[in-house]
C-alpha cells in the first residue's frame, strides 16, 4: 500500500477519512496517465484516441457495476458525487413520481446531503408532507418508529444512509427493506452509500433497494466524481433527464428533443473521465486487499481504540460502542472543552480530525444535544501508532484544559 | 507542502497561554446590559459559535458593552478581550477596526478557520453599530 501524502508527510496522523480518503499511487499514477497519454473527450470522436477515452470510461462503468453487484452497467451514472446523485433523483424522480398528498420519509441521522433534497422537494410540490423516523436512545434507527411511519404515511420514497458520517453505525437495511415490503410494499427506498462503500461490500441487488448514491473521493478515488445506481426500469420508465445538454439526446428539432438512452440520458455534458476512469483504479484497488481484510483491519483498530477510550471517564461518546454495527467513525465530545479547541490541540500534535456538525445538524441539534463534536474516522492506512497520537494529543487537551 | 504550511502558525502553548485560557474561564462583560442601545447577534456557521454583543453608546462614543454566547476558547477569549478593548472608544474607531487590532492584542497567529472564530466578536460589534 502506498499513499504518496502519507509517505510525504510520516509525523502526520490523518484520521479524517470520512471526509475524504487518502489516494493510493495507482489511482494518482493513472489520472496522470490518462491526462499525458490518452486525453479525448468521449462518445464523440472517430480517431483513435477518442474510441481509447470512450473504451476507457465505458470499462470503468463496467467495473463499477460490478463493484456494486448492479444487473447492467446501463445502471450506473456517473455523478459529481453523493450529493449530486440524490439532487438527481430530488428533482428527476420527484417530478414524475410524487404528487399531492404524498409523502417523503427519512430520518434523524442524515448528512444534510439526503436531508434537505427531501425537506425541499417536499416544499416545492404543493400538499407533499415531509416526515422523519426518529433514532433510539443507542443511536440506532428506531425500527417501530420506522414501521409506524411507513403504515401511517405509505411515503413514495424512504432516504436513508446506510453507515452514519457521524456516529458510524451501520444500518440493517435488509431488515429496513423488509419491514417495507410488509407494511408500505410501493415505498421506494434509496440510500446514502457515502460512508458505505470504502468499508463493507455493497451488493444492491442483495440489499433489495432501489436507489443506492456514493462519492468517488471517500473510497479512495479522486473528488468530483460519484456514481447513482439505480433499477434499469426506474431510471427507463419513471425518470427524464433534469440537466440538458450535450451527449444526452437522441435527436432535436425545434419544438422538441428526444433522449438518448441509459445512462446517457442523465449525463449531460463532458463528464469527468479522467474521475471515472481514476475511480476504477480506486475499486481495483479495494477488490485486491478485500473486504475480509479491511474489516477485520478496521475492527482490530476499533477494539485497540475502545480499549484505550475506556481509560478516560471525561471524554463522551457519542454512538454505539465496539460492534459488528458500527464502523471506524467516533463523535466524540469533552465536557467544558469546545470541539475547536480539542482539534486545534490534537492538529498541534499533527493529528487531524474533523471538529464542527459534520452536516448533521438536525442528529446534532435533536438527538446528541451538543452544537459540536470532534470527529475521528479510520481508513485502511490508519495504524495503531495514529490511535495513540490521537490519546497522547488528548492528554495535552487536559493539560491545558482541567477537567473540573 | 502541508507541514510548511503549517508551522507557520503559532505554537500550541502560544495559542492556548494563559492570557487566553483565563479570558475563557473568566470572561468579562459577560452577560445581559441594561441600558443597552444597540445588540447584534453572530454565528459562526461552520462550527457553531454564537456571540451576541450589547452596547451603550453615548455622543458617539462606546460607554458600556456586554456579550453573552458560546463557542470555543479563541472565540471567548477574543470577545472579551473585545470588550475591555473598545470600551471608551469612538463608534468610527470602532467601526473602523480590522482582524490586525485582534491579531495584536490576541498575540497569536492563527490558521484561516480558527481566524474565524477570533474575529466573531469584532464583526458582531460592528454589526450592532450599523
Amino acid at each position: 500500500m502506498n499513499f504518496p501524502l502519507l509517505k510525504k508527510n510520516k509525523k502526520l496522523h490523518y484520521l479524517d477519512s470520512a471526509a475524504t480518503t487518502h489516494k493510493p499511487k495507482e489511482v494518482v499514477d493513472r489520472i496522470k496517465k490518462f491526462y499525458t497519454h490518452e486525453n479525448a473527450n468521449v462518445h464523440r470522436g472517430i480517431y483513435d484516441l477518442s474510441e481509447h477515452a470512450t473504451q476507457m470510461y465505458e470499462e470503468a462503468r463496467k467495473s463499477i457495476a460490478n463493484f456494486v453487484h448492479a444487473k447492467s452497467e446501463r445502471e450506473i451514472i456517473f455523478t459529481s458525487g453523493t450529493t449530486d446523485s440524490i439532487n438527481l433523483v430530488g428533482y428527476s424522480w420527484i417530478w414524475k413520481n410524487v404528487f399531492e398528498g404524498d409523502t417523503l420519509l427519512t430520518s434523524q441521522m442524515e448528512h444534510h446531503s439526503n436531508f434537505i433534497p427531501w425537506q425541499q422537494a417536499a416544499k416545492r410540490k404543493e400538499h407533499v408532507s415531509f416526515e422523519v423516523v426518529k433514532l433510539t436512545d443507542n443511536y440506532q434507527l428506531d425500527l417501530d418508529d420506522l414501521e409506524a411511519k411507513l403504515k401511517a404515511h405509505q411515503p413514495k420514497l424512504f432516504a436513508i444512509t446506510h453507515i452514519s458520517n457521524t456516529l458510524g453505525t451501520v444500518n440493517p437495511i435488509k431488515e429496513i427493506v423488509a419491514i417495507k415490503e410488509r407494511v408500505s410494499p410501493h415505498t421506494k427506498i434509496l440510500i446514502d452509500g457515502a460512508q458505505a462503500v470504502s468499508h463493507i461490500l455493497v451488493d444492491v441487488q442483495d440489499l433489495g433497494v432501489d436507489f443506492y448514491a456514493f462519492s468517488g473521493h471517500k473510497m479512495y478515488g479522486p473528488t468530483g466524481i460519484g456514481v447513482l445506481w439505480a433499477r434499469e426500469e426506474i431510471l427507463t420508465d419513471t425518470m427524464s433527464p433534469y440537466r440538458y445538454g450535450g451527449g444526452m439526446i437522441r435527436s432535436v428539432n425545434i419544438s422538441d428533443s428526444t433522449w438518448a438512452d441509459l445512462p446517457e440520458k442523465f449525463e449531460g455534458g463532458t463528464p469527468n473521465i479522467a474521475g471515472a476512469i481514476g475511480l476504477n483504479s480506486a475499486v481495483e484497488f479495494i477488490e485486491k486487499i478485500g473486504f475480509s481484510q479491511i474489516q477485520s483491519h478496521e475492527h482490530t483498530l476499533i477494539d485497540y481504540f475502545f480499549k484505550k477510550l475506556d481509560s478516560y471517564e471525561h471524554i463522551s461518546l457519542h454512538g454505539l460502542k465496539a460492534s459488528k454495527e458500527r464502523i471506524g467513525v467516533f463523535s466524540l465530545t469533552i465536557p467544558g472543552v469546545h470541539p475547536h479547541d480539542i482539534a486545534q490541540i490534537l492538529s498541534n500534535n499533527n493529528v487531524a480530525v474533523r471538529a464542527g456538525h459534520h452536516c448533521t445538524q438536525i442528529l446534532m441539534r435533536d438527538v446528541l444535544n451538543v452544537v459540536a463534536t470532534i470527529r475521528v474516522s479510520f481508513g485502511i492506512y490508519t495504524k495503531k501508532n495514529d490511535i495513540d497520537a490521537f490519546f497522547k494529543g488528548i492528554e495535552d487537551v487536559f493539560r491545558l484544559f482541567p477537567p473540573s | 507542502m502541508y507541514l510548511d504550511y503549517f508551522h507557520r502558525h503559532s505554537s500550541m502553548d502560544q495559542i492556548y497561554r494563559q492570557q487566553i485560557l483565563d479570558h475563557y474561564q473568566n470572561p468579562q462583560n459577560f452577560g445581559a446590559l441594561e441600558n443597552a442601545t444597540h445588540s447584534a447577534t453572530l454565528e459562526n456557521l461552520s462550527c457553531g459559535d454564537k456571540i451576541t454583543i450589547h452596547t451603550c453608546i453615548e455622543n458617539d462614543q462606546i460607554s458600556d458593552i456586554s456579550f453573552e454566547g458560546e463557542g470555543c476558547a479563541i472565540c471567548i477569549a477574543s470577545a472579551s478581550l473585545l470588550t475591555e478593548e473598545v470600551l471608551s472608544k469612538s463608534t468610527d474607531t470602532v467601526a473602523n477596526m480590522t482582524y490586525d487590532s485582534i491579531q495584536d492584542y490576541l498575540g497569536i497567529t492563527l490558521s484561516p478557520s480558527r481566524i474565524k472564530c477570533a474575529h466573531l466578536a469584532l464583526l458582531t460589534l460592528q454589526e450592532a453599530l450599523k
